[in-house]
Order: structure tokens, then C-alpha cells, then sequence
């Protein structure tokens, strides 16, 4: 992986754009999310890790309010937000939002699905739209694939183009849910490379991964989550070289040891 | 009693323009009521959705000739005398509508979580959602069983026989009554039926194909 970012100490960071506060979440009797605290810097690169079932997933789910949380609260750049608020999807245009699954919308193109929220949500007229889709493709190195379905285009291109359809609406904010491990291993780092060159841009960025060659190189800060809780949240430097909880060396434990057995 | 003529014969063969239009009449209210109904059974809100339900459960759980014989009489309890094409048109739309509100429900579930969620997450609001990302992926699975619909909504176009609407089958009744020629009559209209319903459960059925290949 070509690791280009500037060391996390390197950019400066602004105000704070997200900010949650006492979060809780359940599904039914399951407590999901449990008193989540964490404020984030506008340019500020998060990786997010924990093992399955831990809550990272839907603790940027709640961000978005994909996922609505129950207790406390959560804002996002000035505004509070919650699902049943007037106006969320204006909350929602501003965060760009990557899946594990990509699920770009199989009945249109490369182009056309980057073109479509601009246009619809934005107002942005169509040849604008185009326009800037095509740059965009180019920024995530597939421009000769705008015209293609979805269905015809590898894991690594289609996942290149659900960043390209998030990053086609300018967004403030970008979440990663996991968008690597559906991937064929040859096929990680072309999407790695997109989203180094995303955080050198400057972008506000939490990752829900477990690349830990990625979170050493671009992460300001990593978190490790479990049971729901936020267990530890330190600069790369420090998480992987000197964790302080014990659940934290157990996990990091277990996904060197699985990682470097797959290199 | 007198001899079946060939007039009768292109009197009953005329008579399938009615059973054609009211089919087609059944099936433009039915999709629109089926929208609707699709719509609701879908909504994010509890009492639209039980509400829906409840429709659906009361056309598929009594037969389509009560529904008919009740389209035909409860207007006339209101002081609104109908005259059967009207009623025919009438209570096969609201059986049409339930059935295909069904039938599209479930195309629009089986469509991934996962695309109303990237929607979503675009800012896309309902109407748009619905219509730029979801209708599209749901109507093509939905093709194959609407068109098996449509086959089940033109036989059932006969029924409105008994209420006095004079189509397909109604006609060959009254051909029959005169000249008392069942097993002709009645096989010729058996034959008309099969022509017209035929092709499309034909065409129903390769498109499913396809799907299913396209699905591979």
C-alpha cells in the first residue's frame, strides 16, 4: 500500500463536527451501544475496530441515523439529529456513507449512479452532475468504467464507485462500513489506495475496519470497541504498541496473529 | 328453440371485446389500487399498515363473486343505482387491487435492505427513493406474477355474467338458452378463453426464466 497520508500529527484539525454524548442504543432487550462519548475534529481520521458484534458498525450507522439511538445525544455539525427530524436528509447529504456490500443500484451505471443523488437531492442540473461524476470516477481511478453495470464490474470497481457515488455529493463527513471485507484479498488495496488519497485530501473520515495497515498509516486516532462500549481510544503509535486494556492486547492479539498468517 | 346460425357464432365472437375491455379496465384500477396498497403495506406507520392489511385479507378470504354481487348491490343501499358494467368494473378494480398490492409488496421487500439504506444515506427522501431506486429493481420481479394475475383477472371476468354483464360468457348463455347447443357453445368459448389467456401465461413464464438466469 502506498502510504502517503501524512502522519497523523502532520494536518491540522478543526472544530469539532461530530460530537456524541452518553449515546445508547438497544435492539429490543440487547444493549447495542452502551454510553458512547466521542467527539470528532472536522478533518479528523478515525479507525474504528472491535470484534464482531461490539457495535462499530452501528455506532456510524447512528450518525447517519440509519440506526435510531435511544438515550443521549448526537450532533452533527451544530445540529442534533435523530431520525424522525424534520429535515434529516439534509443531515444525511452531508455524510457520505461506503458498505461493506457496496450496494450500488444495479439498474444503473457507473455514471448514472453517481449522477442520480446530485441531481435528485442537490438540484444540480444534469450535465453539472455528469461532469462531475466523471472527474470523480477519475479521482477513483475508473474513469473508462463509467458506462458499465454494476454487475459487470469487479468487488474492488464496484467499491471504488459506491466512494465515487458518496464523494459525487461533496460530503462533509465520510463513514466506511467495513469496505474492504467483502473484497478478494487482490482486490483490498485498490480500494485502500482511494481511501489514502481521500484522507490526504482532508476529508473527516471513520472507518469501521479491521486493516490495520491502514489505521497505522492514515488514523489520528484508532478506537477499539467491545460489548458495545468504547474500551480504548488512542493514536496508532500508542494502540499498537503499547494498548493499555487488556482487552485491547487480547483483540489486537488475535487479528496481527490472523493477518500476518494471511500474508 | 332454433338452429345455431353463424350469426350467433360472431355474436358470441364479438362479445370478447367486453371481456377484453373489462378485463383491461379491471387491471388499470387494479394496478392503481395495487400502488396504493403496495405503498401501505410497505409504510413506516403501523395503523397504514394494518389497515392495508386488513383490505387485503377480506378480498383474497371471500370469493370474487360475492365481491362482485356486493359491488352490484350495496351502492343501490346508498341511493346509487349501478348498472352491472359499472359494478363488474367496480368490485374486479378492488379484487385486482388487493391481489396485486400483494404481489407487489412483495416485490418491493425482496429488494435488498441494502439499496434503501445507500438511498437513504444519499439524503434521497420517500417518493424519490421509491421511484428512482426501489421501483425499478421491484417491477421487474414483479412482471412474472402480475402477468399470471392478469390471466386469473380475464377468467375472472365471467363472473360478471351472473350480475347481468353481457360478455364472453354471458353471451354464449344467451346463444345457448335460445338454440340449446351446450357442448358447441360452450367449447367455443372455453377455446376463446385459452387463446387470449394462453400467450401471456406463456409470456409470464419465460420472463420468469429469464429472472431466474439473471439472477445467477
Amino acid at each position: 500500500m502506498p502510504a502517503t497520508a501524512p502522519p497523523a500529527a502532520d494536518h491540522a484539525l478543526g472544530d469539532t463536527i461530530i460530537e456524541m454524548r452518553h449515546v445508547d442504543k438497544f435492539y429490543g432487550d440487547f444493549h447495542v451501544l452502551r454510553d458512547i462519548d466521542l467527539s470528532v475534529a472536522r478533518g479528523e481520521r478515525i479507525v474504528i475496530c472491535g470484534p464482531s458484534g461490539s457495535g462499530k458498525s452501528t455506532l456510524i450507522r447512528c450518525l447517519n441515523q440509519l440506526e435510531e439511538h435511544q438515550k443521549g445525544e448526537i450532533v452533527i455539525d451544530g445540529t442534533a439529529v435523530h431520525a424522525r427530524l424534520k429535515g434529516i436528509e439534509d443531515i444525511r447529504r452531508e455524510i457520505g456513507m461506503v458498505f461493506q456490500s457496496f450496494n450500488l443500484f444495479p439498474h444503473l451505471t457507473a455514471l448514472e449512479n453517481c449522477m442520480l443523488a446530485p441531481m435528485k437531492v442537490r438540484g444540480i442540473p444534469k450535465a453539472e452532475a455528469e461532469a462531475t461524476a466523471r472527474k470523480i470516477l477519475e479521482r477513483v481511478h475508473i474513469p473508462e468504467q463509467a458506462h458499465k453495470y454494476p454487475i459487470q464490474l469487479s468487488g474492488g470497481q464496484q467499491q471504488r464507485v459506491a466512494i465515487a457515488r458518496s464523494l459525487c455529493m461533496n460530503p462533509k463527513i465520510m463513514l466506511f462500513d467495513e469496505p474492504t471485507s467483502a473484497l478478494d484479498p487482490e482486490m483490498v488495496s485498490e480500494v485502500l489506495d482511494v481511501m489514502v488519497e481521500l484522507a490526504e485530501s482532508g476529508m473527516t473520515m471513520l472507518c469501521v475496519t479491521h486493516e490495520m495497515g491502514f489505521a497505522r498509516k492514515v488514523a489520528d486516532r484508532v478506537i477499539f470497541m467491545d460489548a458495545g462500549e468504547i474500551v480504548e481510544v488512542a493514536p496508532p503509535e500508542r494502540f499498537f504498541t503499547a494498548p493499555q486494556n487488556e482487552r485491547t492486547r487480547k483483540f489486537l492479539g488475535q487479528i496481527l496473529h490472523a493477518q500476518t498468517q494471511a500474508h | 328453440m332454433r338452429a345455431l346460425g353463424s350469426g350467433d357464432i360472431i355474436y358470441i365472437i364479438m362479445a370478447v371485446r367486453w371481456t377484453l375491455l373489462l378485463s383491461l379496465v379491471a387491471f388499470l384500477g387494479g394496478a392503481i389500487g395495487g400502488a396504493l396498497v403496495a405503498l401501505a403495506r410497505t409504510s413506516e406507520f403501523k395503523g397504514v399498515r394494518i389497515v392495508s392489511a386488513g383490505y387485503i385479507k377480506l378480498f383474497q378470504g371471500t370469493p370474487l363473486l360475492m365481491q362482485l354481487f356486493l359491488a352490484f348491490f350495496v351502492p343501490g343501499l346508498f341511493g346509487w343505482s349501478v348498472d352491472p358494467w359499472t359494478a363488474a368494473a367496480l368490485g374486479l378494480s378492488l379484487h385486482a387491487s388487493a391481489f396485486l398490492g400483494e404481489i407487489w409488496r412483495g416485490a418491493i421487500e425482496v429488494v435488498p435492505r441494502g439499496q434503501w439504506e445507500a438511498a437513504t444515506s444519499l439524503g434521497l427522501r420517500y417518493w424519490p427513493k421509491m421511484v428512482l431506486v426501489i421501483a425499478p429493481q421491484a417491477i421487474r420481479i414483479a412482471i412474472p406474477p402480475t402477468i399470471g394475475f392478469l390471466v386469473q383477472l380475464i377468467k375472472g371476468t365471467s363472473l360478471a355474467s351472473i350480475i347481468g354483464f353481457v360478455e364472453l360468457t354471458r353471451a354464449a348463455q344467451i346463444i345457448n338458452n335460445a338454440t340449446f347447443r351446450p357442448f358447441t357453445i360452450f367449447a367455443l368459448v372455453a377455446l376463446i378463453y385459452y387463446v387470449i389467456c394462453r400467450p401471456l401465461s406463456a409470456y409470464s413464464k419465460r420472463m420468469e426464466q429469464k429472472l431466474l438466469v439473471a439472477a445467477r
